[in-house]
C-alpha cells in the first residue's frame, strides 16, 4: 500500500506575539527568506514538535486532541498552506482542504459566480465546474438564491455552499478540519454519506475533529496530539480511548483545584455569615424548599465539625470524575467538640441547573443518634451512581433533630459524571429493550457506515 | 524562482477569473457601473483643466495647446501605475483569509491588481479616442505602433513595484501610510501637469532619473506631439530595467513567500 500522505519530523514554531520585532538585515532576510531575525527561546512557540505520521492510500485518519494541540498548524502543514520549519510533507494527489470554508468568497457578487471563482481557486477549470454546477447548487441546497449575492447569505448558506464547491473537486486526498458542526442533522448525514462516497472510491481523508463518535466509527486510524507531540497512534478505539482517560485525568486535576479553593474560601469567609445565619437556623437546614436554592457556602455553630469531606472511587483513591454506573463513597470527617446525643449527617446531590437530585440524611434513613464523642468518619456509599453524564455538586452536612445546623458544606464539592451514551435527564435507571415481532437492530456502530462496502447487507 | 514563474502561466485562468471579479463587483451596487470607468478620469481631467486653464491660465506654455488633451495622455497611465501600487500594497493583507486558509498562489494577488487596473486605464482609451477626433489631431499610424511597446513596459514595471510593496507591507504595515505620500510626490516629479520643457535646466536630470518620465514622456510623443516619436531610446532602455525590476521584485516575493501565512 502506497502512502497518501507522509509527515517525517514535523516541527513548526511560530513567533510569540511581541511589542517590537527583530528585524534582521534585508541581505540576510532575502537569503533566509524570513524579514525576523532568529528566534530566541523565549520568543518561540512550537506549535508541533517532531510529529510523524503515514497515511495510507485509501485510509481514513482521524487526528484528535485538545484545543491548542496543533491539530490545525498539522493540517495546514499537510494542506501547504505554511510550510512545517523543519521535517517534510509529502503528499501524492490532489488535495482538497475543508479548513475554512467559502474563505474565498466575495460578498458583492452572486453565489454562481462565487462556485465559479471558487472552484477555479481549488485548482478545478471552467470546464469541469460547468459540469459539476448543477450537482454543487443541488448538495448545498441552493437551488433559489443562488443568484442572489453571497452577502445576503446565513451564515449556514455560505459555508454549505462553500462545502460543496470543496467536496466536488474531486480530490485524492480530503483534509476536514472541524467543518461537520455547521450545517443541520439533515445536511451533517449528507457530508458523511459523502465522506463514505469518498471512502469507497479508495480516496485518503485526514479528518480533524473532537467528535471522538466520528474518528471511533469513521476512521481507519487515529493520532493523538498534547501539545504539539505525538501521545498515540494507531487502532482509533485504543486512541479514543487513552484521549479520553487522560481529558478525565486532567478534568479531575481541574475539580480538585477548585474545590480546595471553595472549601478554602468557605472556611475563612464563613463565620461571619454563619453568624448570621444562625440567626434563622430552623428553616435554613431541612425546609425541603431551600433545598432548591442553591448558593454555595458554609455555616453553622461548629459544635459538631465537618472537618474533611473526600469523594472516593471504588479503589478507595480520591476522585472527581466518574463513569455513570459507577460506585462512589463520601468519606465525611467529623470532630465532635463535646460528647453529643442529638445529630444528623445528610447529604444531597445537585445537578448543574441547581436541582435537587437526591438528598437524605441519616434521620431519614431512620438512623436513631445515640451517642458520640471526639473524632471519626461517616461514609456515604453510592453502589451505582446512575446519573447522565454531566457536572453535580454535594451537600454535606451535620446538624441537629430539629434542623439547627452545627456545619452545613452547601454544594463545596464537584463531580464530573462521564457517559459515553448521550442520554438527557438526571437519573439514568438500569434498563434494557425487549423486542417482540419482526424488528432487529444493527450492531452498534454501523449506522454511519450507510451504503458503505464493509457492509455485508448491501 | 523561474520554477514559480512558469507556474504563473498555469495560474491564467484564475488571474483571469479574479480580474473579472474584481471589474464586476467594483462596480456592483453603484447606478452607473461600468461608466465609473469613463467618467473618473473624465472628472479627473476637469478639475485640472478648470485648474491650469481657468484660474492659473500662465501656469503652461502655449504650446501645450490643448492642454486638456495632453493632461489626460499622461493622467490615464499614472491613475494605472498608482492605483496598483495603492492597492497591491494592501492585497496580501485584505486577501489574508485566501493566503492562511486555502492553498493559494499569493502572487496572482498583486498582479490581479496590476491588471484589473490596466483594465481600467483600457476602458479610459475610448475617452482619449473621442478627445482626439473632437481636437481633430491625427495620429500617426506608425507611430502608433509604439502604444503597446509602452504599455508593456509599464505593465513590467508596475507589477515588479507591485510584487516588492505587497511582499514588504506584509512585515511593514508602515509603508501604506508612507506609499501614499511617495506616490503624491512622484506625482508632481512626472511631466503630466507640465512639459518636461518647463522644468528648469539644472533639475532635468532628477527628472530623468524618473522612470515614470520617459512613460509619461512616450505616451504624450506617440499620442499628442506632432512628429516621430524621439524618445525611443530612453523607452527601450526603460524596457530593459522594467524586466529587472519586474524579476527583483519577484525575487523578493518568492523569498519572503512562506511568512505571509504567518504575518498577514
Amino acid at each position: 500500500m502506497t502512502a497518501a500522505i507522509e509527515a517525517v519530523n514535523v516541527t513548526k514554531v511560530y513567533r510569540k506575539y511581541a511589542r517590537k520585532k527583530q528585524f534582521a538585515t534585508l541581505k540576510s532576510a532575502l537569503l533566509s527568506g524570513s524579514l525576523v531575525s532568529e528566534l530566541r527561546p523565549d520568543e518561540a512557540f512550537e506549535a508541533l514538535r517532531g510529529v510523524s505520521f503515514t497515511v495510507p492510500k485509501g485510509c481514513t485518519y482521524g487526528v484528535v486532541g485538545r484545543n491548542g494541540s496543533g491539530k490545525s498548524t498539522l493540517l495546514k502543514c499537510v494542506a501547504g498552506i505554511t510550510k512545517p520549519t523543519t521535517g517534510s510533507v509529502t503528499v501524492e494527489g490532489r488535495i482538497s482542504a475543508l479548513i475554512e470554508l467559502g474563505a474565498g468568497f466575495h460578498p458583492e457578487i452572486s453565489g454562481r459566480e462565487n462556485v465559479f471563482i471558487n472552484g477555479i481557486m481549488l485548482g478545478l477549470t471552467k470546464r469541469e465546474i460547468q459540469k459539476r454546477f448543477d450537482e454543487i447548487v443541488e448538495f448545498a441546497e441552493m437551488k433559489d438564491f443562488i443568484d442572489a449575492p453571497v452577502k445576503t447569505y446565513s451564515s449556514g448558506m455560505y459555508v454549505r455552499l462553500g462545502f460543496a464547491v470543496a467536496i466536488h473537486v474531486d480530490p485524492e486526498v480530503l483534509l476536514v478540519d472541524e467543518v461537520l458542526a455547521v450545517g443541520d442533522q439533515g445536511f451533517t448525514v449528507k457530508c458523511l454519506d459523502k465522506f463514505s462516497e469518498f471512502r469507497r472510491r479508495n480516496k485518503t481523508i485526514l479528518l480533524v475533529t473532537h467528535s471522538l463518535d466520528l474518528v471511533e466509527k469513521f476512521c481507519d486510524q487515529a493520532l493523538w496530539l498534547d501539545k504539539g507531540k505525538t501521545r498515540g497512534e494507531g487502532d482509533p478505539k485504543r486512541v479514543v480511548t487513552a484521549y479520553i482517560v487522560d481529558v478525565e485525568k486532567a478534568e479531575e486535576q481541574q475539580l480538585a483545584k477548585e474545590e480546595a479553593r471553595r472549601v478554602a474560601h468557605a472556611a475563612t469567609d464563613a463565620p461571619p455569615a454563619a453568624a448570621e445565619q444562625t440567626q434563622n437556623p430552623v428553616e435554613t437546614a431541612e425546609a425541603p424548599a431551600d433545598m432548591f436554592k442553591a448558593t454555595e457556602g458554609r455555616w453553622g455553630s461548629r459544635e459538631l465539625e465537618v472537618t474533611a469531606v473526600t469523594i472516593v472511587d471504588a479503589a478507595g483513591t480520591p476522585a472527581h470524575v466518574f463513569q455513570s454506573g459507577a460506585p462512589l463513597t463520601v468519606r465525611i470527617g467529623f470532630r465532635a467538640h463535646e460528647p453529643m446525643r442529638d445529630f444528623v449527617f445528610g447529604f444531597g446531590i445537585f445537578n448543574a441547573d441547581g436541582v435537587c437530585c437526591y438528598g437524605t440524611n441519616t434521620n431519614i434513613d431512620e438512623l436513631e443518634p445515640d451517642r458520640m464523642s471526639g473524632e471519626g468518619e461517616v461514609r456515604f456509599v453510592i453502589d451505582r451512581l446512575d446519573l447522565v453524564e454531566g457536572t453535580y455538586t454535594f451537600d454535606v452536612a451535620a446538624h441537629k433533630l430539629d434542623g439547627f445546623p452545627y456545619d452545613y458544606h452547601r454544594q463545596l464539592y464537584t463531580i464530573r459524571v462521564k457517559a459515553r451514551r448521550k442520554d438527557v435527564g438526571i437519573y439514568r435507571p438500569p434498563h434494557r429493550w425487549e423486542v417482540t415481532g419482526d424488528v432487529t437492530f444493527r450492531a452498534p456502530g454501523s449506522g454511519f457506515r450507510r451504503g458503505d462496502d464493509d457492509d455485508p447487507q448491501r | 524562482m523561474f520554477h514559480h514563474l512558469r507556474a504563473l502561466l498555469k495560474y491564467r485562468g484564475l488571474i483571469q477569473t479574479l480580474v473579472m471579479r474584481d471589474l464586476t463587483a467594483r462596480y456592483r451596487g453603484s447606478v452607473l457601473g461600468f461608466f465609473w470607468s469613463f467618467f473618473n478620469p473624465l472628472l479627473l481631467m476637469a478639475v485640472y483643466t478648470f485648474v491650469f486653464t481657468v484660474i492659473m491660465p500662465g501656469a503652461h506654455p502655449v504650446d501645450i495647446q490643448p492642454y486638456g488633451l495632453f493632461f489626460f495622455c499622461g493622467i490615464l497611465p499614472w491613475t494605472w501605475f498608482s492605483s496598483s501600487l495603492t492597492e497591491s500594497a494592501n492585497v496580501l493583507i485584505s486577501g489574508g483569509n485566501l493566503i492562511k486558509k486555502v492553498l493559494f498562489p499569493a502572487e496572482v494577488l498583486p498582479i490581479v491588481s496590476v491588471l484589473a487596473n490596466l483594465a481600467h486605464f483600457i476602458l479610459g482609451l475610448p475617452i482619449l479616442a473621442a478627445l482626439l477626433i473632437y481636437y481633430q489631431r491625427p495620429l500617426d499610424p506608425l507611430e502608433l505602433l509604439w502604444f503597446p511597446v509602452i504599455l508593456v513596459v509599464q505593465f513590467f514595471f508596475t507589477t515588479g513595484l507591485a510584487l516588492l510593496l505587497a511582499a514588504l507591507t506584509v512585515h511593514f504595515r508602515d509603508i501604506k501610510d508612507i506609499l501614499a505620500n511617495m506616490l503624491t510626490l512622484w506625482f508632481f516629479s512626472t511631466p503630466i501637469i507640465y512639459s518636461i520643457q518647463m522644468a528648469p535646466p539644472s533639475y532635468r536630470w532628477v527628472l530623468n532619473l524618473n522612470p515614470m518620465t520617459h512613460l509619461a514622456i512616450s505616451y504624450q510623443e506617440v499620442l499628442f506631439h506632432v512628429g516621430p516619436h524621439g524618445h525611443w531610446k530612453w523607452l527601450l532602455a526603460l524596457g530593459a530595467g522594467s524586466v529587472v525590476v519586474f524579476l527583483a521584485g519577484y525575487f523578493v516575493f518568492d523569498r519572503l513567500r512562506d511568512s505571509f501565512a504567518e504575518e498577514v
